[in-house]
């Protein structure tokens, strides 16, 4: 039987996104180091044009536009990493658990699930900044803990049909043990799953933290963060408009380039 | 039996946000630095007027002089019997505040479910009747980059345009009718480049199917056909989506609320946050989610009407 998508080669959209995905996180890279301290305010040069000397200008404080979007880009990117990889490991690892242990386990897990479920992910991060304004770890905390469930309900799904299947039978009558049996029928199978959760998870991750910024419980000034620049830039609107497109633009790219390699068809 | 089984299912997942987010509250209330009660009692008194006095009897009220375990019982039996305190900032009953801004989120969430819904329907019908024209892939190419850009840049987008450049409308507050117009379509764009993609292909592959193929032969006109085959076989995806839809609406309301000065539960929420009003945030946290809730169970039982097959 090969029903397996694994090995299903990327689309040419699929490549498409990871170059933007591979643009931004270089971007977020180079430009901290480049364009110097994120912080430093000067204000004899204050929303100055994009020239030579400051590539995407200074902001209404005279700060280096350059600089405080790679900082940005770079924390929304790391907290989309981290919070992925906590989310999807303990996530696929109760999915697995939850098909193979006994009727208790599931129905414990599976209540559990659907209790976080009840709750939407920015409302259980909201909740969660309160006891910490400003600080970084309600984000990380509150969007593992929302995204987790994603991954268990997924995988649960999926590898209760697979366990089911022949081949699973015939190994354990062979006399093969777990571990073979998720290293060789599971995890081949889970893999694209979680490719495509983890792309969708890195997307809610980038998106609620600008999101927070934005209505001003996120990470406080003058911390750089994209939703907070858009929020101090759109009263300097009139005078300077190339300033709020600039964190619009590395948010829409970052999210257009997650949402590509999960491949457009399964977008929602 | 599946009415039944589904309604238990959303009766435990009630049961149990209402849990987490009155135990999360309750040792928020214990974690946040300073004195709680003192706080409290200056915002609710006044800074000069502060009493010990007054203190212990917020200190009493809030159940913070009692030890840990048996003040979280008492807390959750409060929660169960709708007591949620009052608001550290207002001092009016919790349940009161929150009762008046689900009136204004609700007519949001309404107003931008109308909108989608009657963009979304007709272009997504048409794009589906005539899968391939020009007129689909215009549509469904503007749908796809709509669908990249979140509803708080969304927002964003539309107070430059509306507010800022041609000063067509007010961009905050509620002074009149207008007010409702940039944040209901904040919320509706998003939502209705989403049902055009999912009730095109509905459409499509009801119309691409036997029975839609054997109702025109039998001699039923196009709008026959559609109106007893195609439209209910449709509906039913359509359904599905917009009930997982749910979650972004409620996401999304919290940020279009605060951004236009909506004095909605999601506004109320982030300002309880500023104010460190524990049991604001208790309430209006908790209203949210059981919102949610109630018409994530709403949409089962529309999905189970529509579809007999899933009965």
């Amino acid at each position: 039987m090969t029903t397996s998508s694994a090995f299903k080669p990327m689309t040419r959209w699929q490549w498409a996104g990871l170059a933007i995905l591979a643009l931004t996180a270089l971007f977020s890279l180079v430009a901290p180091v480049v364009g110097g301290d994120p912080l430093v305010q000067d204000l004899d040069h204050v929303m100055v044009k994009p020239s030579a000397a400051s590539p995407l200008g200074t902001d209404h404080l005279g700060r280096s536009m350059l600089a405080r979007l790679g900082h940005a880009a770079r924390l929304s990117l790391l907290l989309a990493a981290l919070s992925v990889l906590t989310a999807a490991i303990p996530g696929a690892v109760l999915g697995v658990a939850a098909a193979w242990r006994s009727r208790w386990t599931d129905t414990m897990l599976s209540t559990i699930a659907d209790g976080v479920l009840a709750l939407p992910g920015l409302l259980l991060i909201v909740l969660l900044t309160a006891f910490a304004p400003g600080r970084f770890w309600p984000f990380y905390v509150g969007l593992s803990l929302a995204l987790w469930v994603e991954y268990f309900r997924v995988v649960r799904a999926s590898a209760q049909s697979l366990l089911r299947g022949p081949q699973v039978e015939a190994s354990r009558l062979l006399g093969f043990g777990p571990a073979y049996i998720v290293r060789r029928h599971l995890l081949p199978e889970l893999f694209p799953l979680l490719r495509t959760l983890m792309t969708f998870g890195a997307a809610t991750s980038v998106l609620s933290l600008a999101a927070l910024g934005l209505v001003g419980v996120g990470l406080r000034p003058p911390t750089p963060e994209l939703g907070t620049m858009m929020i101090e830039l759109l009263p300097h609107y009139q005078e300077a408009p190339w300033l709020i497109a600039e964190p619009i633009l590395i948010l829409l790219f970052a999210v257009t380039g997650l949402a590509l390699v999960a491949g457009e068809r399964e977008f929602r | 039996m599946t009415v039944a089984r589904l309604f238990l299912r959303r009766l435990v997942q009630a049961l149990l946000v209402s849990l987490m987010v009155s135990t999360l509250s309750f040792f928020m209330m214990r974690a946040l630095p300073g004195d709680a009660a003192m706080r409290v009692a200056a915002a609710r008194y006044g800074h000069d007027l502060v009493t010990a006095r007054a203190a212990d009897a917020v200190r009493a009220e809030l159940k913070l002089d009692r030890p840990v375990a048996s003040a979280l019982f008492s807390w959750w039996g409060d929660v169960l019997r709708l007591n949620l305190g009052t608001s550290a900032v207002t001092a009016a009953p919790v349940v009161d505040e929150v009762s008046h801004q689900l009136g204004y989120t609700i007519r949001l969430a309404l107003a931008s479910m109308g909108i989608a819904l009657l963009f979304g329907l007709v272009l997504g019908v048409l794009c589906g009747l005539w899968p391939g024209s020009v007129f689909d892939q215009a549509w469904r190419a503007l749908a796809a980059a709509i669908r990249a850009v979140p509803p708080f840049i969304l927002g964003l987008l539309l107070i430059v345009a509306f507010s800022v450049e041609i000063s067509a409308l007010p961009a905050a507050g509620t002074m009149d009718s207008t007010s409702l117009v940039l944040p209901a379509l904040t919320l509706a764009v998003g939502l209705s480049a989403g049902l055009i993609r999912v009730t095109r292909d509905a459409l499509k592959s009801v119309t691409e199917s036997g029975y839609f193929a054997f109702a025109r032969t039998k001699g039923l006109s196009l709008n026959q056909a559609l109106l007893r085959h195609a439209l209910r076989n449709a509906a039913a995806p359509v359904t599905a989506y917009l009930s997982v839809q749910l979650v972004f609406l409620i996401e999304g309301v919290v940020a279009v609320e605060t951004l236009f000065a909506w004095p909605g539960i999601g506004h109320a929420l982030v300002h309880a946050i500023y104010a460190r009003d524990v049991p604001m945030i208790q309430g209006t946290v908790m209203a949210m989610a059981l919102l949610f809730v109630c018409l994530s169970a709403l949409a089962d039982f529309a999905i189970l009407a529509i579809d007999p097959r899933r009965r």
